[in-house]
């Protein structure tokens, strides 16, 4: 079954330097598990392919049930070197939740996952 | 030993709300006010202030700020901490104390001033004797651009906030004090936490990093569930109630808007996060995996379990540096195919720049509407009813990037058509003034604490 991060997950996002950081939050903590296994550092760097110059660093917070993405080289210098309009990197949270997760028709059905529409 | 104390956010950044500090102290008890007014390259407007006018150069927004609750201070109590003083924290201090003289309250306030954080006049010596307070980011060493640079500032932590309310200010006022430590401070002077006290240290650190952006935490800028949260015409500023132990509750004053819950304090937690492990401060190093959360009823968050662990021999330094010169334009084109058009209306610019010899650093070409924020991942954006182009130039040549500004308007009559939002007349080319960091040993920042009355 296909997933939307944005339907199973909260984020907010900021900056460091020419750094992004996007923290992604489960919405219920028992969707915390799926988050950590396949939203990984991989795939995170392929889903923001040609759009950052560096690479990505992955932390995880199960406490919060959240993890931590650092996106180096996102900000095209970053603070006020850069001119993108995002130059404080304030929604590549949501950019994140763009993202869509495969998941077995039944581990979904036992997390309670929405559909994709 | 008060057993709980009460510390409120009132201000997130220099240009946050201006009413905020009086309704946070009218809103409920409250036992502190913290108020932070710097950002990254706060600091070096502020130094620019005082180069034209040496009495400036703090953030006089505070002036207002403490008119507004000086009843407050003076009646109940309410003590004030703030890094308002920015790279005059004396001059603050007496402007302070002139507007509670003008206010009827002089003598009432007992000013407590931290000094020590500013570098700027002892940059070359430091250099001179082997600090290279090279970029964090590059390693470059600062003499690159030594010439450039327009103010420096160590971070510095809760100690002298301490040692003034030890004295008994009733208002402190910092120049680059970390943003956590404005929270940290009282509750280390209220508890009496001891320097290796590591876990209440980085609870305070943690209190503080909650609360340190405002509304952030209390519903502002919320994902989730934002369209249910109340009010936020009113929304309420956040305080911590924290106690002797490092626990303390998340929560904001009655009868006001937002919301404080798991979702929007967790949201403020991963704000500006790195490595959750180490969050360094000049006290200590914070584990934000220890932090545990739990609802405590309406509008209230509990926060126990963190850790802390000793801090570095380092302390952070902002520099700010002039790096050239930027401008940005913009014009809207219009359905049908608007991206299309305001994709070759960029083009054109761009070859119109190389014709004129001009040369830049950088030029970035966004789509606002169609991808300028989430690129590919936006999808097809050929249908969008409009397409803002917004042409950015960077360099260090200002006459090139004042060349540039005038070759915006000309594309309404030259350039594609259905094109159109371009009344805000040329743009403005600003001057860059980029943030350096930096770290320097501990040892050579010797902060101290003078009391005005």
């Amino acid at each position: 079954m296909k997933v939307r991060l944005v339907d199973i997950a909260h984020a907010r996002s900021g900056d460091k330097g020419d750094t992004a950081n996007v923290g992604l939050i489960a919405l219920r903590p028992q969707w915390y598990e799926l988050l950590a296994q396949q939203v990984t550092r991989e795939r995170v760097a392929e889903h923001f392919r040609g759009m950052i110059e560096g690479g990505v660093e992955r932390y995880e917070l199960p406490n919060l049930n959240a993890l931590n993405f650092l996106l180096h080289g996102a900000l095209d210098g970053g603070g006020t070197l850069s001119l993108k309009t995002d130059a404080q990197g304030k929604v590549y949270s949501t950019a994140l939740l763009r993202m869509t997760l495969d998941v077995p028709d039944a581990e979904a059905k036992r997390l309670g996952l929405p559909a994709a529409a | 030993m008060k057993q709980v104390v009460r510390v409120a956010a009132g201000q997130g950044f220099w240009g946050d709300d201006l009413d905020a500090p009086r309704r946070q102290v009218e809103g409920g008890p409250i036992d502190y006010l913290m108020l932070d007014y710097l950002a990254e390259v706060t600091m070096s407007i502020l130094q620019k202030q005082k180069e034209r006018d040496p009495s400036l150069g703090y953030a006089r927004d505070f002036l207002g700020a403490i008119e507004s609750i000086l009843p407050a201070i003076v009646e109940k109590g309410v003590k004030v901490v703030a890094n308002a003083g920015g790279v005059n924290p004396h001059s603050c201090a007496a402007a302070v104390k002139a507007l509670a003289e003008k206010c009827g309250a002089g003598g009432k306030l007992r000013i407590g001033v931290v000094t020590g954080d500013d570098l700027l006049d002892r940059l070359d010596a430091l250099i001179a004797s082997g600090h290279s307070l090279a970029n964090m980011d590059t390693a470059e060493p600062l003499s690159t651009v030594r010439d450039k640079v327009l103010s420096a500032n160590a971070y510095i932590g809760s100690v002298p906030i301490v040692e003034a309310l030890v004295k008994g200010a009733n208002v402190v006022i910092t120049g680059r004090s970390t943003d956590t430590a404005l929270t940290m401070a009282p509750l280390r002077h209220e508890f009496g936490w001891g320097a290796n006290s590591w876990d209440q240290l980085a609870a305070g650190i943690v209190a503080g990093h909650i609360i340190e952006c405002g509304a952030q935490c209390s519903g502002g800028n919320c994902l989730y569930d934002w369209r249910s949260i109340p009010d936020l015409a009113n929304v309420g500023y956040p305080l911590v109630e924290a106690r002797p132990d490092g626990t303390f509750v998340v929560t904001k004053n009655p009868h006001t808007g937002g919301r404080v819950s798991v979702p929007t304090v967790t949201e403020q937690l991963v704000y500006e996060m790195g490595d959750p492990h180490s969050y360094i401060t000049p006290d200590v190093i914070a584990d934000f995996t220890t932090i545990k959360l739990a609802a405590d009823g309406e509008d209230r968050v509990r926060v126990s379990g963190i850790k802390g662990r000793p801090p570095t021999d380092k302390l952070k330094v902002s520099i700010a540096y002039e790096a050239g010169f930027k401008a940005i334009g913009t014009l809207v084109y219009a359905w049908p195919d608007a991206l299309e058009k305001a994709t070759l209306a960029g083009k054109v610019l761009r070859e119109r720049l190389d014709r004129l010899g001009l040369r830049f650093d950088r030029v970035l070409t966004e789509f606002v509407g169609a991808n300028a924020t989430h690129g590919r991942l936006a999808g097809d954006q050929s249908n969008a009813a409009e397409v803002q182009l917004r042409f950015g130039v960077r360099g260090s040549d200002r006459s090139a990037v004042e060349r540039f500004t005038r070759e915006i308007a000309p594309l309404v009559l030259n350039g594609p058509p259905s094109v159109t939002g371009f009344a805000g007349g040329r743009p403005k080319v600003e001057e860059i003034v980029a943030y350096w960091p930096a770290l320097i040993d501990k040892s050579v920042v010797k902060t101290s604490v003078e009391i005005v009355q």
